[in-house]
């Protein structure tokens, strides 16, 4: 079991190195920094300083050099607007993005699974049709405008839940219901999909011909093994989960690292945008980890066959 | 009248088709069987011809829908088991009426402890705690031959050999003493040098627990060892039924010769050698036309054969069989 973690946190270090060589050579494409950083009026003598000074000039290798030498130190550069080290700016928006897409991922995997497995079980009936046809709709419902119309049902109409900021609990259910219910329908319909396929399996049959009662054949039996392919979705889906905050933030004014990285991408403020990627990137890569972790107490014939 | 019955399980003219988008498949249409207290009795047959729907039947362990009952009753004691209503029926799997399955390897849930999938019988049918059905389970890991079985308890089915896998169904399935066990193919999936062990610890077991067994096999060598009387289905129906050493002595039906030919040696199966003897395929019981199934194959069909199925009807003392020439010879 040792080893197995050993092996992927290896691979961890591949994937974060592959992900900032790959966002930083992107970013560099996209246009010159220093033009914005100066007044329209300046002449080309400046530019030509301040590219110097900041070493614009140099081949891209020697910049990402630099960059990579820094990051390894936890140094991920100034932001050229906010004048501060990014990664201060970053850490200080983190915990609010982590809660929205942790409670993002906690609906939907609350909501779906039972309801996934009802309609497993009960195949065919109206509970499954009506839910599934549920699931289907919220699937195609984009995030920002599901966002948009919660703030019409229940703050403007109803007056229930404000509409923006951090710090509540009401303020935090709408942004991560607008944020989880797409992946609320994705999961449920998994679930559903994974339990009917396991409950046709032979060691489901042979925990009905034991005697066992229904809720433990399905709860026990048919579920833990359900929740493997889950586990491995809910994990990747996350990385995504995090790409869906930074429209979520913006409709709720939700103080995080997405709508931290839009201002910065409009600004060309290119350090932040880096570093945001990066952070992002490890974040990502982390919870593969966790994932692994799980799959390891989920599947004991993982950390069976890795030792042979 | 006080009648003491001597059938245990008397299975009438039971029916069990399966609606499919082929049509109706009649996978077990109209077979009567009884087994008595401690008797053993085999059932063999072609692949397809019913004999696991026959089985799950009992439990009612079958997919309804698609599985229905079309007719006919189980009488277990006395008592219909279609009528049981789900926890009737779930109170007796596993505790009275037991089953183990052909393939050991997918038979156990991957993600559990052995100890964990065995200690649950005791702790549904006998309400015991965990620490005491776990130790039930290690004594009955011991008592079907599992080595270490302290060790065993703590294992998942991976890390076990297809023979211990099966010697783990054999402890879960007796672990509650039942009238009944039904064996569906238990040694098929084994080598063959572990197949001999299963079968001679199956019989010691028997012996000790004086459960009855409804053996389904394709081997025609367990049958003539450890069965007291067999039956022959083909196409969902029994074609003939009877002592055994009677059927390998003097088979009535030409089907039933067909397989006992088919094979030289007595311990091989005929699923493996093909039934040179029975020309033609077994057909599948989805949308069969009405008629005799078996006739098209038979060597020795006749006019009425053709025009109508013959009934199961005993043409010896104990020897029933489904021939128009045989029962009428
Ligand atoms: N779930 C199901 N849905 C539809 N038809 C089924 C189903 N299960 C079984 N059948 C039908 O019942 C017939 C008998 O199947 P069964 O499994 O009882 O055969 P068997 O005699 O046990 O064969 P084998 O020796 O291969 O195990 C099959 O041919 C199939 O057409
Ligand atoms: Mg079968």
């Amino acid at each position: 079991m040792g080893r197995y973690l050993l092996k992927r946190l290896w691979h961890t270090v591949y994937v974060v190195v592959g992900i900032s060589i790959i966002s930083f050579f992107f970013i560099h494409l996209s246009g010159d920094p220093v033009m914005l950083m100066l007044p329209g009026d300046a002449s080309m003598a400046e530019v030509e300083t301040l590219r110097q000074q900041l070493g614009f000039n140099d081949p891209l290798y020697v910049q990402y050099w630099h960059f990579a030498s820094r990051a390894v130190t936890g140094d991920l550069g100034v932001s050229l607007y906010h004048r501060v080290p990014a990664i201060r700016l970053i850490m200080e928006r983190l915990p609010a993005s982590l809660e929205l897409a942790g409670a993002a991922m906690l609906i939907a995997l609350v909501v779906a699974i039972p309801l996934g497995v009802i309609s497993a079980v009960k195949r065919g009936s109206l509970w499954d049709m009506s839910s599934m046809l549920g699931a289907l709709f919220g699937l195609s419902m984009p995030h920002f405008w599901l966002g948009i119309m919660l703030i019409l049902l229940f703050s403007v109409t109803l007056g229930w839940l404000p509409t923006s900021g951090r710090g509540t609990l009401a303020q935090l259910v709408m942004p991560s219901l607008a944020l989880g219910l797409s992946l609320m329908a994705m999961f449920a319909r998994l679930t559903r999909s994974v339990m009917l396929e396991v409950l046709s399996l032979d060691y489901v049959r042979t925990a009905r011909a034991k005697g066992l009662r229904e809720k433990i054949v399905i709860g026990k039996h048919a579920l833990r093994n359900a929740l493997i392919p889950l586990v491995t979705v809910a994990g990747m889906q996350f990385g995504f989960l995090i790409g869906g905050t930074v429209i979520i933030e913006t409709v709720f004014a939700w103080p995080g690292v997405g709508r931290l990285v839009v201002q910065a991408i409009f600004s060309r403020d290119y350090p932040l945008v880096q570093a945001t990627v990066l952070v992002l990137a490890v974040i990502f890569v982390v919870v593969n980890l966790l994932v692994d972790l799980i799959y390891l107490y989920l599947d004991p014939q993982i950390s069976y066959l890795e030792q042979k | 009248m006080w009648v003491v019955s001597s059938r245990m399980l008397s299975i009438r003219n039971l029916k069990t088709y399966f609606r499919t988008p082929k049509g109706l498949a009649r996978a077990v249409d109209g077979v009567s069987l009884d087994i008595g207290p401690g008797e053993v009795v085999g059932v063999v047959g072609e692949s397809g011809c019913g004999k696991s729907v026959m089985a799950l039947s009992i439990l009612g362990l079958l997919p309804r829908p698609p599985a229905y009952f079309a007719g006919g009753e189980i009488l277990f004691n006395d008592q219909d088991l279609l009528k049981f209503k789900p926890d009737e029926m779930r109170r007796l799997r596993g505790n009275q009426i037991s089953m183990i399955f052909q393939e050991p390897m997918s038979a156990l849930n991957p993600v559990f402890t052995v100890g964990n999938q065995l200690q649950e019988v005791f702790q549904v049918h006998r309400n015991l705690g965990r620490a005491e059905a776990l130790q039930n389970a290690i004594d009955m890991l011991a008592k079907v031959g599992v080595p270490a079985p302290e060790r065993r308890v703590r294992e998942y089915p991976y890390q076990l050999s297809g023979g211990m896998r099966q010697r783990v169904m054999i402890a879960m399935a007796l672990a509650c003493r039942p009238a009944l066990l039904l064996a569906d193919e238990p040694t098929t999936a084994l080598d063959v040098s572990i197949q001999a062990q299963i079968i001679e610890l199956m019989t010691a077991l028997k012996e000790e627990l004086d459960t009855a067994i409804l053996l389904i096999t394709h081997d025609l060598g367990v049958v003539a060892e450890i069965t007291r009387r067999v039956a022959v289905m083909y196409t969902g129906k029994i074609m003939e039924e009877a002592p055994t050493l009677d059927l390998f002595d003097a088979p009535l039906h030409p089907y039933t010769r067909g397989l006992l030919t088919s094979i030289p040696r007595a311990d091989a199966s005929f699923e493996t050698e093909s039934l040179t003897e029975i020309k033609g395929v077994v057909p599948s019981v989805a949308a069969l036309p009405p008629g005799y199934h078996f006739e098209p194959r038979c060597p020795e069909a006749i006019d009425i054969c053709r025009a109508q199925a013959p009934a199961l009807e005993e043409a010896r003392p104990g020897h029933r069989v489904a021939c128009w020439r045989a029962a009428h010879a």
